[in-house]
């Protein structure tokens, strides 16, 4: 594998195997098989679980279902979170299968958005890439495109189309040549250790000198509790797509070539497995 | 792009180079010298340093600059001695030159200037056009002057033969004075200014230049003779002027402005290629009458002044009709000078600040550019030189009696530290060993002397003009405090240093040392793609997949993969009469199987009498898919097996270019896919280029040279690499080489994509833009009558007056586009008078009628005339491709494999023959490095042609006049080899000791390689002149070439794996035919080697054009030896 080329395909083709099981308190008219699934990193929870939902409802009344819900070791699932970073975040140090919780009651409103149509997740899913190109290009990029190509964005998402989403993303991905990198990087950094849901400011790729700013200059700049001292013990994974690139990454290539679809890299801050 | 290099001089007199692709300025070592003035141009760069002589620097390159002296021997016969040096007394001496008329002993001819040295001794040329005489090189005839002969006939009375002995530019990369005249009236007094140009009058090879100097007394000088292989020229000779001259400067065509005492500027008229030196002089007034003009600068179409107020201005409505321009248009800014160089791009010294200010954006449309913009690129004297010049500088100071001398504003602010302060001992201590001291007084008194104050300067302004000083008296003006760590420039010459449009230049940010680094990692072939955090992503990517789907495979997949479908609508060119462009939707359907292959279909739906009928395309059965840009349209030719057997290709044309390479690079991408072929072509892999200069790729199939069951050619599938290629040649060991139209060599740089090929079909790195440049020919055609002479009335059954090459086409100057859409004009029409046959001075060539042939001068028997008429048109694209720099290749040839050597074998021996006929060969060639390090120049004694290296490194060359070479003792340690041994073409000899007999190929598996030229009889028919190209077929991709010359039908065209007319004949030169031997023995003319590889063996066709009208294919078998175990 030489070629960056063959990263964006490895991010995409990211695939989690996950096992779902029913609440234990859930009403069923039998017993609820679990059900297994490979579930893409980069696609969303409520967007590829409809085979999920289909399965249990079977064994299930009508009358005792309503909106579906995830729940992880007590942890309620944010639909509107990619599932790779869910995963990262929460269970990157747990075996595998990923089990899953599945509710069809006592939504926690507190902690999760509803989800009733695909509807709502496009529109996260849009709002999300414009946001990371106002960031990168003042919105100019994404402004241009029409209409067909945002959709093309979107199908390609939910069809699981590499080509058809790439077609379109590398546009979102450029920058003039003059310059080194886009204005801004869209990141957000998760950690599960603080009540904050994540972090996200204004960081631009290449330092004042013209030299580029790494994956550690960022962490250093915007959480500095995450990076270890010079001698100190390591004390926390940083975690994208479950790899952890080296500090030294630049975070230009970082946001071209490990971002999600949508186009935020989502970096997750998790303490290191003590074992 | 190649980089080139922008000359400055600094207030200290020294010389320092910028590099279009550096952002650091280099000093010009080896120079004791302080320099004055530097004018530059591409090859050389000229200057007038602090002694006042004139001083020329030749820039180092692998090609020497090399010049032939001959003389003759001559003979009688009588008939006691046989032939002997007693000549009659009315005779020639019996050593002369070639006409006879001068003495020329061979011990009497002497090297021009200590600059030169010889090459070897005297030596009798054996080469009599093209033929070798086997006698001595004696040549026979009947008297002086007369015809001269190989062959001694009974009437032979005389004979001579030829002594020929080269000598050699020494003083490359270096000053070399120029020899002062010995004839003391002759002698100029010291020059003051000086200015070069002129070498785009003439687009010949010599590489004419004309070099313009101002003395102090105010005349204008001219340079006699300066050309490429003449360096410094022959002599000054003195050119009239109406007033007194104080600076020159001369424009790369034929523009020459003067600036006069009177601050009015004189203009040269009539400079054209019979006559550099122009006939007449034309004032310009200043554009006001209180400020004359101080400086002037010409380019192409511009010039700009700068007056005696520090104003700039810009010279409207300047060309070669009308050098003197219109009228003066005021530009922002104060400067000291302004310098034009090439592309008309302008430099400028500021009044104030004395910094360099780049003009940026200007275009060929906007002369005049837009914004001044500072050069603040560092000197890496201020880096790592700095100890010693910050010390010489301060140790001047010092002796100044002045610690804060102006020179301190030069240096730099970081080296503030390290700098001696005004601690005597140690300044002395430092300044030693530098031997500065001898120059300082120069950098001392120029010091001083301003520190009289900037009012006093200011008010000598007058006497500043006199130019001598004028580089040196306004540094009073500088406060020395407020001049920070920049440079203080005096002189700028941007003659030398090309910088286009999409030329991104680094010169206007100061970057710290890593930056610089890390955009240096991006340069190499070999990418920065080692870096730990690059590799580790890799490793993490690979095991992270590993681990979460490896054991769980057999779950299900969360999505469903399903149909994708792209539609859009397109033209297509239909598929019967009458043809034409109809509208058509068209859908590209994607199917995944359940292993995981891709499979899509292509479907054409068009209206056939209000009924909606389609025709589909199976991607994967598609062999190329070739874009097609001409005639105004974008579109794109598909080809299946199928399609090509019935040469008619499925055409489709998009709206607009970004519609057509959305659609090529989607399609490309799904063929790639159902034939699983991505990422870099393998070392194997067969290249070749359309006439079109379109470069396509195949991957050797495992079957393709299966001895039963050969892969027809017309189903190899070619895939398209980005850029634009005349010549291309690969090995197999993945080393790639290509030239350009223009000549330019190019290596392979291990992308793939580019052009139109962006995204997904594109690698990230390795790919790099790309530019090329062909020539349009267009003629002009006169008939003779009794009443008015020449006229373009021509008779009624004449061919148009304006026509293509074959006159068969109307071909005006107004009415003539660009090749291709992706083509635009970079040139204005000119005369070219580099044509086959010659020319007169105007450019004609004459012959009784039309068509006939041409010679070049006039006859009673003349009844028509036509000349040539070029203009220059430009493509620029990208692709996997570097430029190897810096000289232009006619043709390039590389080793197929070698023998038994793998992995870290020695390099890969690869020849190329100059644009200028110097015969190279590349040292240091690998897998790793494909481009190379450096050329070694192999001596011949005439221009080569063509060059073709075969297996077990046997090198066979044809020289330009026809005479084809053999390279003996060629081998990994010898990479030159010995000589070239002369053999009568179509003759070859095995060399004594060669291991390989020439035949020796036809046996399928010998021991090592064979080579021979070998012509098959009876292949006469499917190339021939004009059959070739019909219709959209002609894009079919393989080494198809057209003609040079017209727009016409091509004259010929070369197979290569497919040929371009499909004709199925073709198809059996991919087998290795059992080829016969036959003797051509007319001269080669014009011949180009091509290869198609195979995996195993490589057939080399040759093209060549013998006598007139007849073709040849010679094909040559390479085998490599050991392989077909």
């Amino acid at each position: 594998m030489t070629d960056d080329k063959d990263v964006l395909r490895d991010v995409w083709f990211g695939r989690i195997p996950t096992c779902f099981t029913l609440y234990q308190d859930e009403i069923t008219e039998r017993e609820a098989e679990p059900y297994y699934l490979l579930l893409p990193r980069v696609s969303y929870l409520t967007l590829v679980t409809d085979k999920v939902k289909k399965h249990f409802q079977k064994v299930m009344r009508q009358e005792d279902i309503s909106e579906i819900w995830f729940e992880y070791e007590g942890t309620p699932l944010k639909w509107h979170y990619p599932i790779g970073l869910l995963f990262d975040l929460l269970a990157s140090s747990s075996a595998l299968p990923w089990n899953i919780t599945v509710h069809f009651k006592s939504f926690p409103e507190k902690d999760l958005l509803h989800c009733p149509s695909k509807d709502v997740i496009e529109a996260h899913f849009m709002s999300c890439v414009k946001e990371a190109d106002a960031l990168k290009h003042k919105s100019q990029v994404i402004n241009e495109m029409q209409k067909k190509d945002h959709k093309q964005l979107w199908m390609g998402l939910q069809n699981d189309r590499f080509d058809q989403f790439w077609a379109i993303n590398r546009k979102l991905m450029e920058y003039p040549a003059e310059e080194n990198g886009f204005r801004y990087i869209p990141f957000r950094i998760y950690q599960t250790t603080t009540e904050r849901p994540f972090i996200q400011k204004l960081f631009r790729p290449v330092a004042t000198d013209g030299q580029l700013h790494t994956l550690g200059d960022l962490l250093k700049e915007v959480c500095p509790s995450a990076v270890a001292p010079e001698d100190g013990e390591k004390k926390n994974q940083v975690m994208i797509h479950g790899i952890e690139p080296m500090l030294e990454t630049p975070l230009q290539w970082l946001s071209e070539h490990l971002s999600y679809p949508d186009n935020f890299l989502h970096i997750s801050i998790i303490p290191q497995p003590t074992d | 792009m190649p980089s080139s290099e922008l000359w400055a001089v600094d207030l200290f007199g020294r010389v320092f180079t910028l590099s279009t692709a550096g952002q650091q300025w280099e000093l010009c070592r080896d120079a004791q010298l302080e320099f004055k003035r530097v004018s530059a141009a591409a090859p050389c760069c000229w200057g007038i340093a602090c002694d006042n002589q004139v001083y020329v620097r030749v820039g180092a390159s692998d090609v020497p600059i090399r010049c032939r002296e001959e003389a003759y021997e001559n003979q009688r016969w009588n008939p006691v001695g046989g032939f002997c040096e007693a000549l009659l007394p009315s005779d020639r001496w019996p050593w002369s030159d070639v006409s006879g008329l001068q003495h020329r002993p061979l011990d009497g001819v002497a090297l021009p200037s200590p600059h030169w040295e010889w090459e070897s001794d005297w030596y009798v040329d054996e080469n009599f056009g093209g033929e070798p005489t086997e006698k001595g090189g004696w040549t026979y005839a009947i008297d002086f002057p007369h015809t001269y002969t190989r062959d001694k006939k009974w009437n032979s009375c005389v004979r001579r033969r030829r002594w020929t002995r080269y000598r050699r530019y020494k003083s490359r990369d270096t000053w070399a004075k120029i020899p002062s005249e010995d004839d003391p009236q002759q002698l100029p007094d010291p020059f003051s200014d000086l200015s070069l140009g002129g070498w785009e009058i003439t687009d010949e090879p010599v590489g004419h230049l004309s070099v313009w100097a101002v003395s102090l007394q105010g005349k204008v000088w001219y340079r006699e003779d300066v050309s490429h292989s003449n360096p410094e020229g022959s002599s000054w000779s003195l050119v009239d002027t109406p007033g007194e001259a104080v600076q020159i400067s001369c424009g790369p065509h034929d523009l020459l402005w003067v600036s006069l005492w009177e601050g009015q500027a004189l203009v040269r008229e009539g400079i054209n290629r019979n006559n550099p030196k122009g006939s007449s002089w034309s004032v310009v007034e200043p554009p006001t009458s209180e400020n004359g003009i101080l400086h002037v600068s010409a380019g192409v179409g511009v010039v700009w002044a700068v007056t005696k107020d520090r104003k700039v201005w810009f010279r409207r409505g300047v060309n070669s009709h009308n050098p003197c321009g219109t009228s003066w248009i005021e530009m922002v800014g104060e400067m000291m000078m302004v310098n034009v160089g090439l592309n008309d791009q302008v430099w400028g010294i500021g009044w104030t600040d004395r910094a360099l200010y780049f003009r940026h954006g200007v275009t060929q449309s906007e002369l005049s550019g837009k914004t001044w913009k500072a050069i603040v690129a560092g000197r890496e004297c201020d880096g790592s030189r700095a100890g010693s010049l910050s010390s010489l500088l301060s140790a001047g100071c010092f002796f100044g009696d002045e610690v804060r001398g102006g020179g301190e504003s030069c240096v730099p602010s970081d080296s503030e530290a390290e700098r001696p302060g005004p601690d005597p001992e140690r300044d002395v201590e430092v300044a030693g060993p530098a031997s500065a001291p001898a120059e300082l007084p120069w950098t001392n008194i120029d010091l001083k002397e301003p520190k009289k104050g900037p009012s006093h300067a200011a008010a000598d302004f007058p006497e500043a003009t006199n130019l001598s000083s004028l580089a040196l008296l306004p540094l009073g003006l500088e406060e020395p405090d407020s001049a920070d760590c920049h440079a203080l420039w005096a002189w700028v010459s941007g003659g030398g240093c090309a910088v286009e449009a999409h030329t991104t230049l680094k010169w206007f940010t100061a970057h710290s040392g890593l930056p610089a680094s890390m955009q240096m990692l991006s340069l190499p072939i070999t990418p920065a793609q080692t870096a730990a955090w690059r590799k580790q992503i890799f490793q993490q990517l690979t095991e992270r997949t590993q681990r979460e789907l490896e054991n769980f495979r057999h779950y299900e997949q969360a999505v469903e993969q399903s149909v994708w479908v792209k539609t859009g609508a397109l033209q297509w060119w239909c598929d019967w009469k009458p043809h034409k462009w109809v509208d058509v939707r068209v859908a590209l359907e994607q199917f995944t199987g359940h292993d995981g292959v891709r499979d899509s279909i292509l479907f054409i739906y068009y209206m056939v009498h209000e009924e909606k009928k389609y025709i589909h395309v199976f991607l994967n059965e598609v062999t190329a898919l070739v874009p097609v840009l001409n005639e105004a349209k974008h579109s794109f030719a598909v080809y299946t097996p199928e399609r090509t057997r019935q040469r008619w290709p499925v055409r489709l044309a998009a709206a607009t270019e970004q519609d057509m390479s959305d659609w090529l690079a989607l399609l490309n991408l799904c063929c790639c896919e159902s034939r699983r072929v991505h990422g870099r072509p393998s070392p194997q892999a067969i290249w070749s280029v359309t006439c079109k200069g379109d470069i396509f790729v195949s991957e050797p199939s495992p079957d393709l040279e299966a001895p039963e069951r050969w892969l027809p050619c017309d189903q190899m599938f070619w895939r398209q690499m980005g850029g634009h290629l005349r010549v291309v040649e690969a090995n197999s060991r993945g080393v790639v080489w290509g030239i350009g139209y223009d000549h330019t060599a190019w290596v392979y740089t291990g992308g793939y994509g580019g052009g139109c090929f962006q995204g997904l079909a594109s690698s990230t790195s390795n790919i790099y833009t790309q530019s090329d440049v062909k020539c349009v020919y267009i003629y002009e055609n006169q008939r003779w009558n009794p009443v008015t002479g020449y006229t373009s009335r021509g008779l009624p059954t004449d061919r148009y007056m304006w026509s293509d090459a074959t006159g068969l086409q109307e071909c005006t100057k107004a009415s003539t586009k660009p090749p291709s859409l992706q083509w635009a004009w970079v040139s204005d029409w000119f005369v070219d008078f580099s044509v086959p046959g010659g020319t007169d001075q105007e450019g004609w060539q004459y012959a009784s009628d039309f068509p006939a042939l041409y010679h070049g001068h006039k006859t009673m028997k003349d009844f028509v005339r036509r000349r040539c008429w070029t203009r220059k048109c430009k493509l620029v694209t990208s692709g996997p491709w570097l430029e190897v720099a810096p000289i232009a290749l006619g043709d390039v040839s590389i080793i197929p494999e070698i023998p038994g050597a793998h992995g870290s074998g020695p390099g890969i021996a690869l020849w190329a023959v100059s644009d200028k006929g110097d015969v190279l060969c590349r040292l240091g060639v690998c897998e790793l490095n494909p481009a190379g390090s450096s050329w070694l120049h192999v001596g011949t004694d005439q221009p080569f042609a063509s060059v073709s290296i075969g297996g077990c490194y046997q090198v066979w060359a044809v020289a330009r006049d026809g005479s084809a070479f053999y390279r003996g003792s060629v081998s990994p340690s010898k990479p030159a080899g010995l000589g070239h041994r002369r053999q009568s073409p179509g003759e070859p000899k095995p060399e004594p000791g060669n291991c390989v007999s020439p035949h020796g190929c036809a046996a399928p598996g010998a021991h090592g390689a064979g080579l021979g030229l070998w012509h098959r009889g009876g292949l006469g028919s499917p190339v021939r002149p004009g059959q070739c190209h019909q219709g959209p077929q002609e894009l079919v991709p393989g080494d198809g070439r057209q003609a040079e010359r017209g727009a016409g039908p091509p004259q010929w065209a070369l197979e290569g794996g497919r040929c371009p007319a499909g004709d199925p004949q073709s198809c059996l030169l991919l087998r290795p035919l059992p080829l016969t031997w036959s003797r051509c023995d007319a001269g080669f003319e014009g011949p180009r080697l091509m290869q198609a590889f195979l995996s195993r063996a490589v057939l080399v066709l040759n093209v060549l054009k013998r006598g007139s009208q007849e073709w040849y294919l010679q094909a040559q078998i390479r085998d490599w030896g050991g392989n077909l175990a």
